[in-house]
């Protein structure tokens, strides 16, 4: 798996390419918790190009999401595959951590604007 | 189809394309696939993460098929369950400092039409499971 970061006005765009799995987790646990330590506190997860999830990556989301929001900070989710979606779900992820349609919709939402 | 492999989280990847590729004789959809190997994903990790715990050992995946219905077990030779009932319990885990989600057989149950669970303390530990494709 591939993580790629791109910031935006405000927040951290995480693009995750390939699959996440308990392999892949433990650096990408690393990369992210650096990038919280040197100010990164709104999250966005891009999965438009995460073609595989188990529930290693829940435990990935649901531990930043308790690292920024700790530190007043914000995280989503967007872009999820149906079969990414499904697990995230399972999980109740939606319950505390908003899932969007796409980026875009992600970023709107975290600057207080209405999705059109 | 048999495979014994490492129980390095490494070889997670490679448990799930074997597995993929192995039911896709069979002509599943792309959304049966996705929960095979999900499952399978689940199963493996729990494995390695859980059974064997750091020390290195073999986990041995079979996977087979009578008409349409996929049998895949995932076993090691670890430290085995002491309380199945609690495993299975969604959000139970015993690792929350490694921010284990304890979804795992809940995953498994989702997306096959049965899971069995056969371990004992020490001897090690046995998923089967199975779903109609």
């Amino acid at each position: 798996m591939k993580d790629t970061y791109t910031e935006t006005k405000g927040a951290l765009i995480v693009h995750l390419t390939g699959e996440l799995d308990q392999h892949s987790a433990v650096n990408l646990r690393i990369n992210l918790d650096k990038k919280i330590m040197d100010g990164a506190n709104n999250l966005i997860f891009d999965l438009s190009k995460l073609d595989f999830m188990d529930s290693s990556g829940i435990g990935i989301i649901i531990g930043r999401y308790k690292n920024v929001t700790a530190l007043g900070g914000t995280a989503s989710v967007a872009g999820a595959k149906a079969c990414v979606e499904k697990i995230l779900r399972m999980a109740s992820i939606d319950k505390i951590i908003p899932i969007y349609k796409c980026v875009e919709d992600a970023i709107l939402m975290m600057r207080g604007e209405e999705i059109g | 189809m048999r495979l014994d492999f490492l129980s390095k989280t490494a070889n997670e990847g490679f448990a799930r394309m074997a597995v993929s590729a192995f039911v896709s004789q069979l002509d599943p959809t792309i959304d049966a696939v996705a929960e095979i190997k999900t499952a399978v994903s689940e199963a493996v990790t729990n494995a390695i993460v859980h059974g064997y715990e750091g020390v290195t050992g073999y986990v041995t995946l079979t996977c087979g098929w009578k008409e349409r219905l996929i049998t895949v077990t995932v076993e090691d030779k670890g430290r085995g369950i002491s309380d199945i009932a609690m495993a299975r319990t969604p959000l139970f885990t015993t690792k929350p400092e490694h921010e284990r989600s304890g979804m795992g057989f809940t995953v498994m149950e989702n997306f096959m039409d049965s899971v069995e669970v056969y371990s004992k303390p020490m001897e090690g530990t046995k998923v089967v499971m199975v779903k109609k494709l």
